[in-house]
C-alpha cells in the first residue's frame, strides 16, 4: 500500500481572492506528476490535507466537483500558520496534496430523491462541489428537484459569485441567496439568517427528500430544529463536521468523537449518527 | 508449536549468536530503573527485572522519528517535495518483553493497520521485530492484567515465550519468526510444555488487584459520558502525559516539520490528549478546553470507545505504569469500576 | 504529622458547614503505597476523608489558578509562599482564601521514604508565611542548613563537564511536561512550548529542545520559585529538574537579597526596578 502519510507534488495554478475582506482565497492545484490526478479521484464532500512541507498540513474541503478534470480547487480561510503561509503563495509556487480523505455526501444513493443543500460561511465550499456535480448533465436528471440555501454574513462574502448568477438562470435548481444584513439598497435576494430563510423556502420533508447542512456551529444547532418542524427525519438529514485533525487517515487520534474519528468515520455523518455521538462541546 | 529447552549456560552464548542476524532491545538498568533499549555489543538483557518506566513500544512507535525531509531551496529541482526519511528496518528482537505489552503492541496493531490504511513506519518496524517475552511468576502489586484481558502467562503478541524455571528457561515458540530466533541461537533442545499452565495458575493467583469490566460494553455511551462523576474524579489531574507516554496502547501522536535553514524534516512525536492544546482548532474553538473534558476522553477511549469499536476487550492491558508514575494518584482502576458501575439516572 | 489531622478534619468541616468555604483543597488518602491524591471537598461530611502525612508532596496552590468560589486550602509553608505568589500574580484573591496553615515536618522522598525529600531537608520556611486558621504549633525554623551547596558544585564545574552534567542529568526526560503541570507558577494559557507563531521549542526527544525546555521554564520560575519540590515529586522519571530552579533562586537571593513568596506586600525583582539593581548579568 501507498504509504498514506505523503503527498502528491502540485503546483498552484491559480489563486482568486474570494471575499471582498480578503480572508479568503481560491487555489486551484494541478499535479505535477502524471497520474497523480487519477490516483486522486474524489467524490463530492470529501476533504484533503494541503501539505507546505516546512510549514505543515490542513484538512480542507475540495471545492471542485469530480466531474472537473485537470484540476482541484479549495477555498481557504486565513486563520494560523499554515493558512497564512499559503495565503502569501504565488502561482507557480509547489506544495503538497494528500488525499483524498473521509467518507463523502451519499449522492448515488440519492438517486430519484430531491435533495436541499443548505449552507452558510465558507461551510459551503464541499456543498459547491456537490451543486456543480448535481447540475452536470449526465448527472441532473437522476435526481429530482434541487433547491439550495446559501447565507453569508453580507454580500462582500458570498464565495463562487459568477457561478452562482449562472445557476439562478437555470430552471432546474431554486437558489435561495441570503446575507445577515447589508446596506445595499440593491440588493435583490433574501436578508436574514439561514434557519429563518430555510423556515421559509425549503421544502416539506418527506421519504423522498434529503437535507445536506455545511456550516458553523451556531448555523446548525439553529437550522436542525426548523428542519425538523418541516418534518425531515434524522435520517435524512446529512451533515458535514469538522474537527482539529493531523493525520486525517485515522491513525493519530486526534479528531474523535465518541467512538468516531470525523476524519475516517466522517466528516459526513448522518443526524441519527451524530445524535449518537457525544456532544463534545460540554 | 514446539517447546524448547534453553540451558541458563546457554544463555549467553546463544544471545550473542543471535547479534549477528537481529538487533536487540532488552532491559537493562538506567540509573534508578529499568528501560528497554538497544544493546551494545556487551550488554546483556537483566531478565530479572519486574518492569520497565516506559514501555518498549517505543521499538515499533519511537517518541520521535523522522517521516520525509524536503529541501525548502528554489534552487532544487525538488524542492517543497516530500522525500522518504532514510529507514533501518533490519531485524530487531525485544528480548524479555512482559506478556502485557506484548498484547498491548496487538491491540495498537489494529490502529496502523487497517483495511484502508497501512501506516508504514509502524507496520515495517513490526514486521522486522521478533518478541520475545518472559512470564511473570511474581506480578507487582500494582498489576492487574488478569482482569484487563490478559495475564502473566498470557501469549498474544510474541512470538517466543519464556517460562523461568531456575536453571533452565522453558521457551514456547508461538510464531516462525519465534522458532526462527530460537534457532538463530542455536538453543533447539527439546522443552518440556506442560510446565507451563501449572505456572500461570500460579502467577495468576498472585494478581492482588482488579478491575471491573463485565458491564462496560453494554452501557449507554452517551451516559456514561454525561455521568456527574467526571468533574470530582479529574479534580487532581494535572494534565501532564505522563499516563500517555508509560502506556503501551496509547498511540496518539502529532506531525512536525522542522527546519534548519533551507533543510526540513516532517517529524512525528508523540502526543497526548491530555495537554490542553490537543484539540485546539486553528479558529480558536477548543471542545475539550477544559480539564475534566480531556480527562474523560481518555477514559472513555480506553474503557468504552475502543470497547465498543473494536469488541475486543479494554485499552488497557493492566501493566499498572499509570497508576505507579501519576503524580496525581490519579488511579484508571477506581475510574475503571466507577464507569463499570455506573447506573445513569432514569 | 498523623496528629495535625484531626485539626485538619476539624477546622474542613466547621468551614463547610457554616457555609464560611464552598469548598476545601487538600488531599485524600492515596490508591498507592507512599502517594496521596489532592482532592476537593464541598460537604462537611467528607471530611473525615481528609489526610496529612509525609507524602502531600504535591503543592495545592496549583490547584487554585484561577478559581472563583471561596476556597479553603491546607498549605505548608511553601504552598503558602505559593499562595502569597498567587495573590501578587492575581491568580486568585486573598479574600476568597482561607488558609489552614500547616507548620511542616517535611516531605518524605519517594523513592527513600526513609529520608527527607530534597528540598525539605535544606527548607527554611517550614511555617506556613499566610494563614487564617493553624493546624499546630508553629515549628522550629531549619537555620544550619546550605540550601546552595549543590549549585555551588556545578558552579565550579569547567564547561565541558557542565555540559556532560547537564546531558547526563536530562537523558530521561520524555517531555511529558508533569514538572510544569505540577508547579503553580505554570498557569500561562499558551505556554512557550506550545507556541507555533514563531515556534520557539521543537516537540521531539531532540535533546536540544529538551534542554531549551528545561533552561527556559527556570527562568521564567526565576524570582518567584519557593523551592517547593512539586516538580521533582511529579517526574515520572525522576530527574532532578530542581538543578536549574535553584541556581535562579540562588542568583536572585544573592543579587537582590530576594525569596520568593514571603509577603504579599513587596513585588518580585523581575517584576519591579530599583536604580541601585545589579546590572552585570546584561552590561
Amino acid at each position: 500500500m501507498q504509504n498514506p502519510y505523503k503527498a502528491y507534488p502540485v503546483r498552484i495554478d491559480d489563486i482568486e481572492v474570494a471575499t471582498a475582506d480578503k480572508t479568503l482565497r481560491t487555489f486551484k492545484f494541478v499535479f505535477l506528476n502524471e497520474g497523480d490526478e487519477e490516483k486522486f479521484a474524489y467524490n463530492v464532500g470529501q476533504f484533503a490535507e494541503l501539505s507546505i512541507p516546512g510549514q505543515g498540513e490542513i484538512p480542507i474541503g475540495i471545492a471542485s466537483s469530480p466531474s472537473e478534470k485537470g484540476f482541484v480547487m479549495f477555498t481557504v480561510f486565513r486563520t494560523g500558520k499554515v493558512t497564512d503561509h499559503l495565503h502569501n503563495m504565488k502561482v507557480g509556487d509547489v506544495m503538497g496534496l494528500r488525499g483524498p480523505l473521509g467518507n463523502w455526501y451519499p449522492i448515488e444513493d440519492l438517486e430519484g430523491k430531491n435533495i436541499v443543500i443548505i449552507g452558510a460561511g465558507f461551510a459551503f465550499t464541499t456543498l459547491r462541489s456537490t451543486i456543480k456535480y448535481l447540475l452536470e448533465p449526465e448527472n441532473r436528471k437522476r435526481f429530482g428537484r434541487l433547491d439550495v440555501i446559501y447565507g453569508a454574513r453580507h454580500p462582500g462574502m458570498i464565495l463562487y459569485k459568477d457561478e452562482l448568477v449562472e445557476w439562478e438562470k437555470r430552471d432546474d435548481i431554486n437558489l435561495n441567496i441570503t446575507v445577515d444584513s447589508t446596506d445595499d439598497p440593491d440588493w435583490k435576494y433574501h436578508t436574514g439568517f439561514v434557519p429563518t430563510v430555510t423556515e421559509t423556502q425549503a421544502p416539506q420533508g418527506d421519504d423522498d427528500t434529503y437535507a445536506i447542512l455545511c456550516g458553523p456551529p451556531m448555523m446548525l444547532k439553529f437550522t436542525k430544529p426548523v428542519l425538523e418542524k418541516l418534518g425531515y427525519k434524522a435520517d435524512h438529514i446529512i451533515m458535514s463536521l469538522e474537527n482539529r485533525m493531523k493525520c486525517g487517515i485515522g491513525m493519530c487520534g486526534r479528531c474523535n468523537i465518541g467512538k468516531e474519528l470525523v476524519c475516517k468515520d466522517g466528516p459526513v455523518f448522518t443526524l441519527d449518527k451524530l445524535n449518537e455521538m457525544p456532544e463534545e462541546d460540554q | 508449536m514446539k517447546v524448547i529447552k534453553i540451558d541458563k549456560n546457554t544463555w549467553a552464548s546463544g544471545i550473542d549468536s543471535l547479534r549477528s542476524g537481529y538487533r536487540l532491545v532488552g532491559p537493562v538498568m538506567q540509573g534508578d530503573a529499568h528501560d528497554f533499549k538497544e544493546l551494545t555489543s556487551d550488554e546483556a538483557p537483566d531478565m530479572a527485572f519486574g518492569n520497565t518506566r516506559l514501555s518498549p513500544k517505543s521499538v515499533v512507535f519511537p517518541q520521535s522519528e523522522p517521516m520525509f525531509t524536503y529541501s525548502l531551496d528554489e534552487n532544487d529541482p525538488e524542492h517543497h517535495i516530500l522525500k522518504d526519511a532514510p529507514k533501518d528496518y533490519s531485524a530487531r528482537a525485544v528480548i524479555g518483553m512482559r506478556p502485557c505489552d506484548a498484547k498491548a503492541v496487538a491491540l495498537v496493531r489494529m490502529n496502523f493497520d487497517t483495511p484502508d490504511y497501512r501506516d508504514p513506519y509502524w507496520m515495517d518496524a513490526y514486521d522486522a521485530t521478533t518478541f520475545v517475552g518472559l512470564a511473570c511468576d511474581n506480578p507487582c502489586e500494582t498489576c492487574f492484567c488478569t482482569t484487563a484481558g490478559c495475564g502473566p502467562y498470557h501469549e498474544e503478541g510474541l512470538d517466543v515465550l519464556l517460562s523461568d524455571c531456575g536453571d533452565t528457561y522453558e521457551a514456547k515458540a508461538l510464531t516462525e519468526k519465534g522458532e526462527k530466533l530460537l534457532a538463530s541461537a542455536g538453543w533447539d533442545a527439546e522443552g518440556d510444555a506442560s510446565v507451563f499452565e501449572p505456572k500461570k495458575a500460579d502467577a495468576e493467583a498472585k494478581i492482588v488487584t482488579k478491575v471491573e469490566t463485565a458491564n462496560l460494553r453494554g452501557k449507554n455511551s452517551l451516559d456514561l459520558y454525561d455521568a456527574p462523576f467526571w468533574k470530582e474524579l479529574s479534580f487532581s489531574c494535572i494534565n501532564c502525559g505522563t499516563c500517555t507516554y508509560a502506556c503501551p496502547t496509547c498511540w496518539c501522536f502529532d506531525i512536525q516539520d522542522e527546519n534548519k535553514g533551507n533543510d526540513g524534516v516532517r517529524m512525528r512525536n508523540w502526543d497526548s490528549c491530555m495537554t490542553s492544546l490537543f484539540t485546539m482548532h486553528g479558529s480558536g474553538h477548543n471542545p475539550r478546553d477544559q480539564k475534566h473534558q480531556r480527562f474523560r476522553q481518555r477514559f472513555m477511549h480506553k474503557l468504552k470507545y475502543f470497547v465498543d469499536k473494536y469488541d475486543k476487550g479494554l485499552m488497557c492491558v493492566g501493566c499498572g505504569r499509570c497508576v505507579q508514575q501519576c503524580p496525581a494518584n490519579i488511579d484508571i482502576r477506581t475510574i475503571c469500576n466507577k464507569m463499570n458501575g455506573y447506573e445513569a439516572a432514569s | 504529622m498523623e496528629s495535625y489531622i484531626g485539626k485538619i478534619r476539624e477546622i474542613s468541616e466547621r468551614l463547610l458547614s457554616d457555609g464560611t468555604v464552598e469548598c476545601v483543597v487538600g488531599f485524600r488518602k492515596g490508591t498507592v503505597a507512599l502517594t496521596n491524591e489532592p482532592c476537593m471537598i464541598t460537604k462537611a461530611e467528607d471530611a473525615k476523608d481528609l489526610v496529612w502525612d509525609a507524602n502531600c508532596r504535591l503543592n495545592l496552590a496549583n490547584y487554585l489558578t484561577g478559581r472563583k468560589e471561596k476556597i479553603a486550602v491546607i498549605a505548608k509553608g511553601c504552598d503558602s509562599r505559593n499562595i502569597v505568589n498567587h495573590i501578587i500574580e492575581n491568580k486568585i484573591s486573598r479574600e476568597q482564601l482561607v488558609i489552614i496553615g500547616v507548620p511542616c515536618k517535611g516531605m518524605a522522598d519517594k523513592n527513600n521514604p526513609e529520608s527527607l525529600q530534597d528540598n525539605c531537608a535544606t527548607c527554611t520556611h517550614r511555617n506556613p508565611v499566610i494563614y487564617d486558621e493553624l493546624c499546630a504549633d508553629l515549628v522550629e525554623e531549619q537555620t544550619d542548613v546550605d540550601k546552595y551547596e549543590d549549585v555551588r558544585a556545578v558552579e565550579a564545574m569547567g564547561t565541558q563537564e557542565k555540559w556532560a552534567f547537564f546531558e547526563e542529568l536530562l537523558s530521561g526526560c520524555t517531555r511529558c511536561y508533569a514538572c510544569k503541570n505540577a508547579c503553580p507558577l505554570c498557569y500561562c494559557p499558551t505556554c512557550f512550548v506550545d507556541e507555533s507563531r514563531p515556534q520557539w521549542v521543537g516537540k521531539g526527544t531532540d535533546p536540544i529542545d529538551i534542554r531549551t525546555y528545561h533552561f527556559l521554564r527556570a527562568y521564567h520560575c526565576a524570582g518567584r520559585c519557593t523551592d517547593c519540590g512539586a516538580c521533582e515529586a511529579a517526574c515520572p522519571q525522576n530527574i532532578k529538574v530542581r538543578q536549574f530552579t535553584k541556581k535562579l533562586e540562588k542568583d536572585c537571593n544573592e543579587l537582590y537579597g530576594w525569596e520568593a513568596g514571603l509577603t504579599v506586600d513587596q513585588r518580585p525583582p523581575l517584576d519591579s526596578f530599583k536604580l541601585d539593581d545589579p546590572e552585570k548579568f546584561i552590561m
